[in-house]
């Protein structure tokens, strides 16, 4: 009798404890795929983290810690030895080895994929026993452990089973098995995703760590709308919302029911152009390339109003941008991202010294649901211009047509957004304005600058170990783009998070909530 | 010449419906709202205080300016200023410009192809009547807006994104005109139908006139009383339609916003308290449906016999 009271107690403290919940997670956007190495996509990268483990992994500040490699060492400056954790199995149940690491490794190598950037530097990936792979480096690398966040582990079992070994093209609109189906070693395993309506995740029972919180199902909800999304938190629907529309944060804040979880994000707003074209495709200018003038490119810069911008259509919830990277990332510093006020009246004597007095037409595409008011920032651009003589023709699409048209360089100017999962410069530099290779070099550098002098500063910095030298060299490369004009860069984003006062968690730079902090009481 | 115009007004002013329309004094109020929202859609370029189209012209420093009359408003702009600074009322001038034209050349559509359908069904009969008839009753088991909806979609699919950019005016036409032709040829048929058996219609066709020319210079005179009224109460209804599909974002594109894309862009403002982005344009839709919506009913009291 004793016995079974105290049993009932000791399971009624543990319910106490432990008590399972739900987290009904509201955002703008759907994930693009499942495939974790297709799509080099923020909103999928934040739920494939629920999934798919890579083997190392962040800590809530942003310090990395052991992930599925449960230690590794340095042999030589260009040899890591990772030990990977043992007793580890996937979703379906296949255990979890060397193989599948360096499986893992060639396929996310495949050029169709978007994702080589997480195993820059890495020349060879190499078994040495079930439990143990050799990395060998191209060169000293200062920062492979954080570019390895994001290189997720697959089954090679699981893969060749399913006929997945291939990265889904996601370009050419090719589906495969392991697009719509996920099996990772992660906290949460996918239920169901129904694409554009909503994905579910469950708590992983065989998970070989422990969640931080007690979120046991994750119901993550795409509403494209702005007023939807929030009268969804304000009607009890969901329990936390991301991507919030700037002019609602106010009230919310004053809603008692809410809490308002503050962060800036690593993501730089920008505009692209096409600096790699003879002709531009949706200009009035024929035979030529304005772009290529650097002096167009400056009275681009230098017309547009980050102040107005921030002031008005983004409520304040910007820091204007003059360099790249944002605040937070390594590389940055606040003398070199000063920006300087709009100069209507220089942009338009720039352009009549580059040979257009009157202007000139040019195509302008933009995501309509992807960063925050882009739409609208794309508008006000319009405007801006348009005071300088230049007409831009603004074709705003939803990220998933604009996102394919614009890798297929049908483009003269884009707008885009670049978050830094890595917190290190280099990995902009490197996607954005590094001259295109296959793999990672210039993976999104979509205007195809060509920079050999940038190019040598970027590959330093790859192999640079001495810190204080490569500082000096990471600084050097974001003035040189900065002065160069490569890119129009408009301003680093904020985003705070708001939330039921009953749910806590961490809010994190790179903008994806992480389900396994989580609490809902 | 003089003495032939007031002739002809004195006749007006004596006639019937112009003695209705003065016995009315709601009528008189709608018919006077009507023209006002007319004029200034019509004239909106040379009213309208600023051109909201010409990007040069902004100013997003002006962004979000409340209407005239509170704390915070600027005489500038009346009605207050959009998240790009465009001026409200004279984005509701041009909105007000691309709904009812929008909406007029649906109903013209609709009409046309609605009295063709109605007088051939009626005149000719058989199996052509009863085939027509019978895609009526279909068509009429779909709320109308689930048919431009359908239409919609199918051109959005078929042609690519630029060129339905393009052409987005023109489908959202064909797609509401299409929508609303079945009252317009049931009401035709009907009429004809009566029509056919009388004697003028047996004398000509007894001279040999051929069909078409009778049902043309002879049925359909005596048919359009009815299809004035179904045409001036569709007119709102196809405006409402518009207004729906871009207040559902698939109408004109945000490029030349109508009346329901401005509402439904307004909308977005509504929760964080720019609410005369939203108002201003719901208030002019509302008063141009409801103004042509009276005239249309007081034009059916009007010309009913019945009712005199």
């Amino acid at each position: 009798m004793k016995l079974r009271i105290l049993l009932a107690a000791a399971l009624f403290a543990a319910a106490a404890t432990t008590q399972a919940a739900t987290l009904k997670w509201g955002a703008q956007n759907d994930i693009l795929t499942l495939d974790p190495h297709s799509q080099n996509h923020a909103t999928t990268n934040g739920i494939m983290q629920h999934t798919y483990e890579g083997l190392v992994r962040y800590t809530k500040d942003f310090a990395v810690e052991p992930c599925l490699a449960t230690s590794w060492q340095l042999i030589s400056p260009t040899h890591y030895r990772f030990t990977l954790r043992k007793g580890v199995k996937f979703q379906d149940g296949t255990p979890f080895t060397a193989d599948d690491v360096v499986f893992s490794y060639n396929r996310i190598l495949q050029p169709q994929g978007t994702m080589q950037i997480y195993v820059a530097g890495v020349k060879e990936m190499r078994k040495v026993d079930d439990h143990t792979v050799d990395m060998i480096l191209a060169g000293p690398s200062p920062i492979l452990l954080r570019n390895l966040v994001d290189f997720r582990i697959m089954s090679r079992a699981w893969s060749a089973k399913n006929k997945s070994e291939n990265v889904q093209n996601y370009v050419a609109k090719e589906e495969s098995f392991a697009s719509r189906n996920a099996n990772g070693t992660g906290p949460y395993l996918i239920k169901l995703w129904e694409p554009d309506k909503r994905l579910v995740m469950q708590a992983n029972p065989n998970w070989w760590g422990k969640l931080d919180g007690n979120v046991t199902e994750v119901i993550y909800t795409p509403i494209k709308a702005d007023a939807t999304r929030i009268a969804a938190l304000l009607s009890g629907d969901v329990d936390i919302v991301t991507d919030l529309p700037t002019q609602d944060v106010q009230r919310l804040r004053n809603d008692p029911k809410l809490k308002v979880l503050d962060g800036h994000e690593v993501r730089t707003i920008f505009i692209g152009l096409d600096q790699f074209s003879d002709e531009l495709k949706y200009s009035s200018v024929k035979g030529k390339n304005p772009f290529k003038d650097i002096r167009v490119r400056k009275a681009l810069n230098v017309s547009v109003d980050r102040e107005a911008i921030k002031r008005v259509t983004m409520r304040g919830l910007s820091i204007p941008a003059a360099i790249m990277i944002a605040p937070g990332v390594h590389g940055h510093a606040p003398d070199i991202d000063k920006v300087s006020p709009a100069d209507g009246e220089g942009a338009r004597k720039l352009l009549a010294e580059a040979g257009y007095p009157n202007g000139f037409e040019f195509g302008l595409d933009c995501p309509n649901n992807r960063y925050v008011n882009d739409e609208e920032i794309c508008q006000a651009l319009v405007g801006m211009w348009a005071r300088i003589g230049l007409k831009a023709k603004l074709n705003a699409q939803p990220m998933a047509t604009f996102i394919q048209k614009i890798q297929k360089f049908d483009h003269d100017a884009y707008m885009l957004g670049w978050g830094v999962a890595t917190f290190d410069g280099l990995y902009t530099l490197q996607s954005l304005v590094r001259t295109k290779t296959t793999g990672a070099d210039g993976s999104f550098n979509l205007g195809r600058i060509s920079d050999a002098k940038l190019d040598a500063l970027i590959d330093a910095l790859k192999t640079e170990t001495d810190v204080k030298k490569r500082d000096g060299i990471l600084r050097e490369a974001l003035v040189a783009t900065r002065d160069n004009y490569y890119y129009v860069p408009l301003h680093h984003q904020l985003r705070p998070w708001a939330m039921k006062r009953n749910v806590t968690t961490v809010h994190k730079a790179d903008d994806r909530p992480e389900s396994r902090f989580a609490r809902v009481d | 010449m003089a003495a032939a115009v007031a002739g002809w007004l004195r006749r007006a002013w004596g006639h019937d419906l112009a003695w209705s329309f003065r016995r009315s004094p709601v009528t008189i109020l709608a018919a006077f709202l009507t023209l006002v929202c007319v004029g200034s859609a019509l004239f909106a370029p040379w009213v309208a205080p600023h051109n909201p189209f010409d990007s040069a012209t902004l100013n997003l420093s002006d962004g979000f300016t409340p209407p005239a009359w509170t704390d915070k408003g600027s005489p500038k702009y009346l009605l207050g200023t959009d998240d790009q600074g465009r001026d409200v009322l004279s984005t509701i001038m041009y909105g007000a410009r691309i709904s009812l034209g929008v909406g007029l050349a649906a109903v013209l559509f609709s009409a046309t192809l609605g009295v063709s359908l109605g007088l051939l069904s009626g005149y000719l009969g058989g199996r052509l009547d009863a085939f027509i008839m019978r895609v009526a009753d279909i068509q009429l088991s779909f709320p109308a807006i689930l048919i431009a909806l359908l239409i919609d979609g199918m051109t959005r699919i078929a042609l690519p994104r630029e060129v339905h950019n393009e052409i987005a005016i023109y489908v959202l036409v064909l797609a509401i005109g299409v929508s609303g032709w079945v009252q317009y040829a049931r009401t035709v048929r009907g009429s004809t139908l009566v029509e056919k058996n009388k004697e003028y219609v047996q004398a000509a066709r007894v001279i040999g006139r051929h069909p078409l020319a009778i049902m043309l210079r002879h049925v359909l005179p005596n048919v359009t009383g009815p299809v004035l009224v179904i045409a001036t109460i569709h007119i709102a209804t196809a405006i409402i339609t518009e207004a729906t599909l871009s207040f559902l974002g698939v109408g004109v594109p945000p490029t030349q916003p109508s009346l329901g894309t401005l509402v439904r862009i307004g909308n977005d403002f509504l929760i964080s308290g720019e609410w005369w982005i939203t108002v201003f344009p719901g208030m002019a839709l509302v008063v141009l449906v409801l103004s042509v919506n009276l005239l249309g009913d007081w034009l059916r009291d009007a010309l009913n016999p019945k009712l005199r």
